[in-house]
Parts: C-alpha cells; sequence; structure tokens
C-alpha cells in the first residue's frame, strides 16, 4: 500500500511517499515557517519523483501534532482533503512518537521534547520494548525547568530529542547521565512518519477522515484569558 | 472552458463550499456558521475560528458536492478566498482547495473575499450592466467601489475607523444586546423611533463638493458610537429601543447618502449593494428608495448571499480564470489582501 505522509508540525514542511519497500521519494523546507505556500507544490513534486498518481495512494498518514497550530492545521486540512477527496483512510500520528522514531535502537529512556513556543515545550518519554519502542508517559505541555526536574527525578541514562530540547540545553545540561541528540532530529520528519505509518497500515489502524483530531493541548487563549479582556467597548 | 467550480471560503467565521456553474448559476451553496462558538466572547476569535475551520471544511464540501449531484471528475476548478481575512482561517481553506486541485488535476483559482462579495450581485442578475457603484458593508469592511468592467476596479472611498458592522457589534455590545449585534439591533429598530435622537452622520453634508477628495467618500463611524456611548449615560433611561432605531438611522443615512453621491460623481448605470450589514432591513429599504430615485437600477443580492458565503467565492472565482488563468500553487494567504485595483 502506498502511504502519503505530511509533516507540519514543527518549523518544517516536509511530506514523503512509501509502502512496503520503503520511502519512494521525501522533501523537506524548513526556512520561513511557509507551510501554507509550500506544501502543496511539494506534494505535486514528491509525487513525481516517486513515480507514481495521487490515485495510486491507498493512505494519506499526517503528524496530528502536537505542533505549532498555523502549520499544524495547514497539513491537516491538506490531508483531510486529499483523503475525502480519494476516498482512503487516513493514519494519525502525534509529534513525539515521530521524534522518538529514528531514536529506536536507543535503550536510553527516550525524550522528546518538541519547542512549544512561549518557553514551554511539547514532551513525552518512551522505552525500547521488543519489536519497538513504546511510550511509558502521556504527551504534555510543560517548561523546560518541569522537564528538567522529571529527569532529574528519574534519574537513568536518557536520550533528549527535539528542538526544544536543544533550545533549553543549558537547562539540561547539569542532569547526569543525559545525551542530546542531534540536530538532523531535531525535527520529526515525514520519512519516519510513512514509515510508521506503514507499520500500522498493516495492523489496519486506520481512520477515516472525519475523526481525525488535531492534538493542540493548549487551549485558544481567549478561553484562557477571556476574563481579562470582558469589559473591552 | 472552465465551466463548473468548486468554491470555498474560510475567511473568517463562516465555513462555506458552492458549486456553482459559469459564475450564474448556483448548484449548491454549504455555509455552517461558527456564531455561537464565538458568541460567549462577543466576537470573532481567531484561535476558536481556526479550529473549527479544521472541523467543518471537509463535511462542509462534502454537503456541498452532494447537493450539486457533483463528483470531483465533474468540476473544472476550486477557487479559495485567499484574503483579506484571518490568517489561521484562510490558510485552511486554501490548504484544502490546493489539495483538491491537485487530486483532481484542476487549477486553483485565488480569490479576493472583497472581490467575491461584489460578485455576490451577479450570481442573481447575470445580465448586470456595466459599469456600476458597489457598496460593500461588512463587520470588517466599509468602501464604496467603481467597478468598470468585470476583474476592474476603482476605490472610491472606505472607512477611517470602524467598520459599519463593527459598530453595529460595539453598539449592541454595549447596549446589552449581545452578538452578533446587527441582526439584533435590525430587530429592535422596528420597534424604535428612529428620529427619536439626532446622532452625528460624519462627513456628511448639503452639498458634497465642499468636502475635500479624501473624505468625499470615506465613512468613519467611531464617532457615532461614542455619541451613543455618551448619551445613554448622561441620559440612562432612553428607550433602547429608539437609541437603537436612532443609532441605525445614522448609519443607513450616512451608507446611502455617499453611495448616492458616488453614483451621481461616476455616472454608473447601477448600485450594487454588497457584505454582511446588507442584510440589514432599513439599510434594504433606503437603499432600493435611493436607487429609485437616482433612476438607476439596484441589485441588492437576497441576504443570503450578502453575508459570508461560497458561491460568490465560486462565482468571482470563474471570472478571474476567464481573464486571468489559475493562479500558482504557491500561493500563500494574505490577510490584509485590498481589493485588487486599477490605477
Ligand atoms: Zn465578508
Amino acid at each position: 500500500m502506498l502511504i502519503l505522509g505530511i509533516e507540519t508540525a514543527g518549523s518544517q514542511v516536509g511530506c514523503a511517499i512509501g509502502g512496503h519497500e520503503g520511502v519512494l521519494a521525501s522533501a523537506h523546507a524548513g526556512k520561513g515557517r511557509r507551510h501554507a505556500e509550500n506544501l502543496a507544490p511539494q506534494i505535486d513534486f514528491v509525487r513525481r519523483q516517486a513515480g507514481i498518481e495521487l490515485g495510486d495512494l491507498g493512505a494519506v498518514a499526517v503528524d496530528v501534532g502536537p505542533g505549532l497550530f498555523t502549520g499544524l492545521r495547514v497539513g491537516i486540512a491538506t490531508a483531510v482533503a486529499i483523503s475525502h477527496a480519494l476516498g482512503v483512510p487516513m493514519i494519525p500520528i502525534t509529534s513525539p512518537d515521530l521524534m522518538a522514531f529514528p531514536a529506536r535502537w536507543s535503550s536510553r529512556l527516550i525524550v522528546t521534547a518538541l519547542d512549544a513556543r512561549r518557553g514551554e515545550l511539547f514532551t513525552a518519554l518512551f522505552r525500547k520494548v521488543p519489536g519497538g519502542i513504546q511510550r511509558v508517559r502521556e504527551v504534555n505541555v510543560c517548561t523546560p525547568d518541569d522537564l528538567a526536574a522529571e529527569l532529574e527525578a528519574a534519574d537513568e541514562p536518557t536520550l533528549l530529542v527535539g528542538d526544544g530540547a536543544l533550545r533549553f540545553a543549558d537547562t539540561f545540561h547539569d542532569i547526569g547521565r543525559i545525551e542530546m541528540a542531534e540536530q538532523g532530529l531535531a525535527q520529526p520528519s515525514a520519512r519516519s512518519l510513512v514509515q510508521l505509518a506503514h507499520a500500522r497500515a498493516m495492523r489496519e489502524e486506520f481512520v477515516q477522515s472525519w475523526e481525525l483530531e488535531p492534538v493542540y493541548l493548549r487551549k485558544p487563549d481567549a478561553e484562557i484569558n477571556w476574563s481579562t479582556r470582558e469589559g473591552g467597548a | 472552458m472552465s465551466d463548473v467550480i468548486l468554491g470555498i471560503e474560510t475567511s473568517c467565521d463562516e465555513t462555506a463550499a458552492a458549486v456553482v456553474e459559469r459564475a450564474q448559476l448556483v448548484r449548491s451553496s454549504v455555509v455552517s456558521s461558527q456564531v455561537e462558538r464565538h458568541a460567549p466572547f462577543g466576537g470573532v476569535v481567531p484561535e476558536i475560528a481556526g479550529r473549527a475551520h479544521v472541523e467543518q471544511l471537509v463535511p462542509v464540501i462534502a454537503e456541498a458536492l452532494v447537493s450539486a449531484g457533483a463528483e470531483g471528475a465533474d468540476l473544472d476548478a476550486v477557487a479559495a478566498t485567499t484574503g483579506p481575512g484571518l490568517a489561521g482561517s484562510l490558510l485552511i481553506g486554501v490548504s484544502a482547495a490546493k489539495a483538491l486541485s491537485l487530486v483532481w488535476d484542476v487549477p486553483f483559482v485565488s480569490v479576493n473575499h472583497l472581490e467575491a462579495h461584489l460578485y455576490a450581485s451577479f450570481l442573481e442578475e447575470p445580465d448586470l450592466e456595466l459599469p456600476l457603484v458597489v457598496l460593500l458593508v461588512s463587520g470588517g469592511h466599509t468602501m464604496l467601489v467603481f467597478m468598470e468592467d468585470h476583474c476592474r476596479y476603482r476605490l472610491l472611498g472606505s472607512t477611517l475607523d470602524d467598520a459599519a458592522g463593527e459598530a453595529f457589534d460595539k453598539v449592541a455590545r454595549f447596549l446589552g444586546l449581545g452578538y452578533p449585534g446587527g441582526p439584533a439591533i435590525d430587530e429592535l429598530s422596528v420597534e424604535g423611533d428612529p428620529s427619536a435622537f439626532a446622532y452625528p452622520r460624519s462627513m456628511v453634508q448639503e452639498n458634497p463638493a465642499t468636502l475635500p477628495d479624501d473624505r468625499r467618500f470615506a465613512f468613519s463611524f467611531s464617532g457615532l458610537k461614542t455619541a451613543v456611548v455618551n448619551h445613554v449615560r448622561n441620559e440612562p433611561d432612553a428607550p433602547t429601543a429608539d437609541v437603537a432605531a436612532s443609532f441605525q438611522e445614522a448609519v443607513v443615512d450616512t451608507l446611502v447618502t455617499k453611495a448616492r453621491w458616488a453614483v451621481e460623481a461616476t455616472g454608473a448605470k447601477g448600485l450594487c449593494l454588497g457584505g454582511g450589514v446588507a442584510a440589514n432591513s432599513r439599510l434594504r429599504e433606503r437603499f432600493l428608495d435611493t436607487c429609485g430615485d437616482l433612476g438607476v437600477r439596484a441589485f441588492l443580492p437576497s441576504r443570503s448571499m450578502c453575508t459570508d458565503n461560497a458561491a460568490m467565492v465560486a462565482a468571482a472565482g470563474w471570472w478571474r480564470l476567464s481573464m486571468f488563468g489559475p493562479s500558482p500553487l504557491d500561493t500563500g494567504v494574505d490577510p490584509n489582501q485590498g481589493l485588487p485595483l486599477v490605477d
């Protein structure tokens, strides 16, 4: 089964096409967060590189977050529209799952930390199990200090992955037994998305386009701050 | 020739899709309003709007296709609003439109939301004669446009501060009438006396020639809003229906007076009304009277075509496509996009 993967939760825009023979073609653009501009031409490019028609696709996979709201919605709106128009199912995957995937060989505790802006991180914890990795703590949004405290308490060999980890590297510097993953793994990638999605497709873990739900983790500001805005003329 | 167009509109708080043929025949027009989600906040909240568009858009598109009896293969192009509007909302419609254009292998057309409002009238009056003056009044815009020819516009004037719809919302909120303010004031005004209070009409006077060029067709509603607020504070017993009716009359008076001047100055053959505020009963009534007095044709879209919808996007998209061809797939959104003007 051929799968189109769309990844826009981080600062990059990426897409890839692959199937049981692996990733056939992929592209990433990292500059300027031009998600709305870049994604559609990129899909067309990757489709041509893969030498297929969009009608050949059997499923559409998408990073459902958490991530930066704007990019996330460009990817989800695009993926849902393609899935609906083709009449094929979707495979939703969270950004921490994608970030942990390339680190799956590590026997350390794998901690993903995507930069959530406003001095916060989207984080999750994973551990190696037979046949892959498993999430051992739910995805949350927290400050670097919160995460540092959590890791200090865990006190075990840890691999810290993500642009948020790199950005706040100083916070984690003094904690023993922490290793930082390199820049190349700092963002969720469309290649990982297609690989992970293929495994899920084999297990028929699909959802329909109308069932797909973004993982925002944060409420809209207005719902948090409404009381302070009340009373404006 | 590309005839059947799917239009998509997500610039503000309506998620809409429509199938239209040759900018004339509306085969379907589906609008899902988010007004209830925003009502507790007294205005449109961008992040809530973005989330709602993501949820609603594909179901709305699916419904538009089904009720038009159309499938992807029947469509010749997909048009979407790229601005002006809320960035986080616009890019949802634009992303979906580009995705569909890729899957169906048909052109994508970028449409200006204001231009779409201008084309709402053509959907119901395909034989509309140009040139025209268009009075476009909504929550975000208040402008007088001279439409010389298809896709050729001159901006005569626009609001210097609040849009007319914004003034309705603010005054309604102040009077405790809730959100959205336009329909609330419209309804209450029926019971009030429009001449009860003489609120100011900004830049309106006997002889338009004595107004400087840049103010003749300009609007300003913030002074009016302040006048209403001050009046009610000083005279708390003033009947709310009379306040609402007098406020509405001041807005409508300003709008139709300037529209009349614009027709007189340009020699246009008709006057067209567009935008959400064009649903206001008193404005519709005075607009028709004015056109009658001037002896020009009045083009008044039905209420459902005045408020945001995607049929008007498809119609404007058809004209854009016919005259300028498809838009590139890397077209972005522009929250501040102005009407494409001729110089
Ligand atoms: Zn509008």
